[in-house]
C-alpha cells in the first residue's frame, strides 16, 4: 500500500499574516478567526501536475512574444526550485507576469498614465528541468503608484505562481531586485515579519548569468514546502 | 537542510494577464463519468460585498474517488477528467465551474483512522488583491449522509460547519452555489493546510 507522507509546516515569521494593517485592502478581506488545522490527507498531498508539456520558447521569453522588441532593460531571470528540504522540484509550472519597462500593466484596470508597449505583453510560463532549473528572460519592470496610502509606489517586481507537487504546495509569490529603494515603504513586501525570509524575495544580480553585450543575469530560487521526515503508513 | 520557504505575497489586481491563460473552470467535460454538476462559487468581503478581483483554484478527485496524480495509489483514472480548474471572478464576485460531483477518498488522517473514508468534497484555494497567503478551505455537499462522518468536518466547530456546505440552487437540477466570505459575521471556515 501507498504511504501518504504530510508536507512540512511553514514558521508563522516565514509567512505573512492574512491581516496586515498597513497594507489596507487586507482589513476587510483577512479572516478574523482562527484557521482549522487540517492534518494532511490524500486531498492535501495530491496536485495538478497533468498537460504542463506543451509550452513554447516564446512562452518563456517575453521579449519574444511580438513583431518587434519591447523597449527597456533586458534581463534573464534565472534559479532553481526547490522543496525545504533541499531537493529540486523538477517538470514544476512557473507562470509569471508583470509591468512593462514603463511600469504599466496590460491589464484593463491599470490607470496608471505610463505607455503601454504594443511589443510586450508581461505574462511567461516555464516548467523546471529534470534539476529544477528555470529560465526566463524578460525586460525589467518599472516601480507604478498606487492607493494604498499617499505617495505610495509598489517596487519593481514580478509575480510568480507556482502549483509546485500537491495542494499543500500552492504558492503565489512576487520578486523583487536587489536594494530598491522602495523596500522600506512597500506595505507588501513588509507584510513578511522575518528579514531572512524578506531576503528569500529579492533576486540577486549575478554576472555568471549576465550575458556580455545582451542582458543583465537575476538569480532567483524559490523554496516550496518539502515533506516530513515520517510517512503514515495507509 | 531546512531553507527558509519563500513567503507568500498578493496576487494583486493583475493576475489575469498572467493566470487565466491556461486554465478554465472544466474540471470535467461532458464525457466525464459522474454526475455532472456546474458549481457557482461567490467570493465576498467582510461588508459582504462582492470581490471582483478574486481568483478560485479547485481541485477534486473523479467520481470514483481517484486524484490525478502519481501519489494517489489508485492508478486507473477518467481521461475526460481533469480534476482542476481556475476561474477568476466576475464582477458580481462569481466563479463558474463545470465538474462532477466528487467520490469519496480515504481519509489517511492518521493511522487510528485507516479505513475510514471522507465525504465528497472539494478543495480550493481563493486569492485576490488584498489577501497576502492563500485561503484554502473544503466545499461539501449539504444533505450528503456522508457528511456525518467525515473526519475533517469533524475538526470544524459544530456551528460553523455550514460555512463549507454547497447549497442546491434553487430549481436548477444539478447546479450548486458555494458562497466565500473571507471574513465578517458570515466569516467560512479556512484551513490551515
Amino acid at each position: 500500500m501507498a504511504n501518504v507522507t504530510p508536507y512540512r509546516r511553514h514558521a508563522l515569521s516565514s509567512q505573512p499574516s492574512s491581516l496586515y494593517e498597513p497594507y489596507r485592502s487586507t482589513v476587510r478581506r483577512a479572516p478574523s478567526k482562527p484557521l482549522v488545522f487540517l492534518p494532511h490527507t490524500i486531498s492535501e498531498v495530491t496536485g495538478p501536475v497533468y498537460g504542463h508539456s506543451d509550452l513554447s520558447e516564446s512562452d518563456s521569453d517575453l521579449t519574444r512574444q511580438h513583431s518587434g522588441e519591447p523597449l527597456g532593460e533586458r534581463i534573464i531571470v534565472s534559479g532553481r526550485v526547490l522543496d525545504d528540504n533541499g531537493h529540486p522540484l523538477p517538470h514544476t509550472l512557473i507562470e509569471i507576469w508583470q509591468a512593462n519597462a514603463a511600469g504599466r500593466y496590460l491589464h484593463v484596470k491599470d490607470n496608471h498614465p505610463a505607455p503601454l508597449d504594443p511589443n510586450f505583453t508581461g505574462a511567461g510560463r516555464a516548467l523546471t528541468d529534470a534539476n529544477g532549473f528555470y529560465k526566463f528572460v524578460t525586460v525589467k519592470p518599472g516601480a507604478y503608484p498606487w492607493k494604498n496610502h499617499p505617495n505610495a509606489w509598489r517596487p519593481a517586481h514580478i509575480h510568480f505562481s507556482l502549483l509546485g507537487p500537491a495542494f499543500a504546495t500552492r504558492l503565489i509569490t512576487q520578486m523583487y531586485f536587489p536594494g530598491d529603494p522602495l523596500f522600506a515603504f512597500d506595505p507588501i513586501f513588509q507584510s513578511v515579519p522575518d528579514e531572512k525570509a524578506r531576503e528569500r524575495l529579492i533576486a540577486r544580480f549575478d554576472l555568471e548569468t549576465t550575458q556580455p553585450e545582451w542582458a543583465l543575469g537575476y538569480q532567483f530560487n524559490i523554496v516550496l514546502r518539502g515533506r516530513e521526515a515520517t510517512p503514515f503508513e495507509t | 537542510m531546512d531553507l527558509i520557504p519563500s513567503p507568500s505575497q498578493t496576487v494583486g489586481p493583475f493576475f489575469h494577464l498572467g493566470l487565466t491563460a491556461m486554465f478554465d473552470g472544466i474540471l470535467a467535460t461532458p464525457d466525464a463519468k459522474g454526475e455532472h454538476i456546474r458549481l457557482i462559487c461567490r467570493v465576498f468581503d467582510g461588508d459582504g460585498v462582492p470581490v471582483p478581483d478574486a481568483m478560485i483554484e479547485l481541485w477534486q478527485a473523479d467520481a470514483e474517488g481517484k486524484y490525478h496524480h502519481p501519489d494517489d495509489p489508485h492508478k486507473t483514472i477518467d481521461p475526460a477528467f481533469r480534476g482542476f480548474g481556475r476561474v477568476a471572478s466576475s464582477e458580481d464576485g462569481s466563479c463558474v465551474f463545470e465538474t462532477i460531483r466528487p467520490g469519496r477518498v480515504p481519509s489517511l488522517l492518521a493511522p487510528n483512522l485507516k479505513g475510514t473514508l471522507q465525504a465528497p468534497h472539494l478543495n480550493i484555494s481563493v486569492f485576490a488583491r488584498g489577501v497576502l497567503k492563500r485561503l484554502a478551505t473544503r466545499i461539501y455537499f449539504s444533505g450528503d449522509p456522508a457528511n456525518a462522518e467525515d473526519p475533517v468536518l469533524a475538526l470544524v466547530p459544530a456551528d460553523r460547519r455550514d460555512t463549507l456546505m454547497a447549497q442546491p440552487n434553487g430549481e436548477h437540477p444539478g447546479s450548486w452555489k458555494f458562497d466565500v466570505h473571507l471574513c465578517g459575521e458570515h466569516e467560512t471556515v479556512f484551513f490551515d493546510v
